[in-house]
């Protein structure tokens, strides 16, 4: 069962990216243009999206364990390295160029357009390459 | 300029953390994207199988919603390859080296009331807002 229902929570995730314009990298860009074509809607992807979390997490985490692992495994770090935000600042300099951050940009896969293609490959290899020097320096 | 549309917007967002939510119901995890593609390379760990068949069905995703809806899903990418590619590896690197990206941090994180990860929201929105500011605006547009 895990297979599919793994599968039914990433299109279920998919499905709200896209119904909430999120996918699409111009209303993206649009949102981060405060200067000029400001779009706000994504403040509203971000308000329903934490919304559920915040109630919901304290729901399930009001259990022993979850259903199919043996504990929750939730990040416990509380420390502000120079990592936190050297990676965040980068990753949103990404983000402002091509408007795609993983999530959108793995729903935009299957659609096929020439930018997509060379974001996706571009983007692993960066996931890649920041674990294995991750993993390397401890 | 893209159109404002709050509700379809918030839907989305409602369906994006029940999502998370029953992530964490299910496998006891968070649902960080960057950190579920992040395995998806090598070196392998347990449940790799798992996070396959989620980023799939993220995949699949916009082809439920045009079959529902009965209109293919429209979105305006850039073209520009150079760019998409410094673009691809700047997300990806930035998101796995700072820990998470717009779901893990910006959703997840903001739910759990983490410090972590509300420094690394503000960083990334402030990245991305100064990005465009100087990509419109400094330098041409």
């Amino acid at each position: 069962m895990a297979i599919p229902v793994n599968l039914a929570l990433g299109l279920l995730f998919g499905v709200g990216l896209v119904v909430s314009g999120m996918s699409d990298p111009a209303k993206v860009l649009n949102f981060l243009d405060l200067a000029g074509t400001f779009d706000p809607s994504l403040a509203f992807v971000m308000g329903g999206a934490v919304l559920v979390a915040f109630v919901g997490f304290r729901l399930v985490l009001a259990r022993d364990t979850p259903l199919r692992a043996p504990r929750f495994e939730l990040p416990t770090r509380r420390d502000i390295d120079a990592r936190l935000i050297v990676g965040p600042a980068l990753f949103g300099i990404g983000w402002g160029l091509g408007g795609f951050c993983p999530g959108p940009a793995f729903t935009a896969l299957g659609l096929g357009a020439p930018g997509t293609l060379v974001f996706v490959p571009a983007m692993l290899a960066g996931m890649w390459s920041a674990r294995l020097l991750a993993e390397r320096k401890g | 300029m893209t159109s404002f549309t709050p509700l379809a917007s918030f839907i989305g967002g409602l369906l994006i953390g029940l999502s998370a939510v029953l992530l964490l119901l299910v496998e006891g995890r968070i649902a960080g994207i960057s950190g579920i593609a992040a395995r998806l390379l090598p070196p392998w760990g347990k449940g790799v199988a798992e996070r396959f068949a989620f980023i799939a069905g993220l995949v699949g995703a916009p082809f439920l919603v045009a079959a529902i809806t009965g209109a293919p899903v429209v979105q305006t990418v850039s073209d520009d390859p150079p760019l998409m590619a410094a673009a691809g590896l700047l997300v990806g690197f930035g998101a796995v080296w700072g820990s998470g990206c717009t779901s893990g941090h910006g959703v997840c994180g903001l739910a759990r009331l983490s410090p972590r990860s509300m420094v690394a929201t503000a960083v990334f929105m402030t990245a991305g807002f100064l990005t465009v500011f100087v990509t419109h605006h400094v330098i041409g547009g």
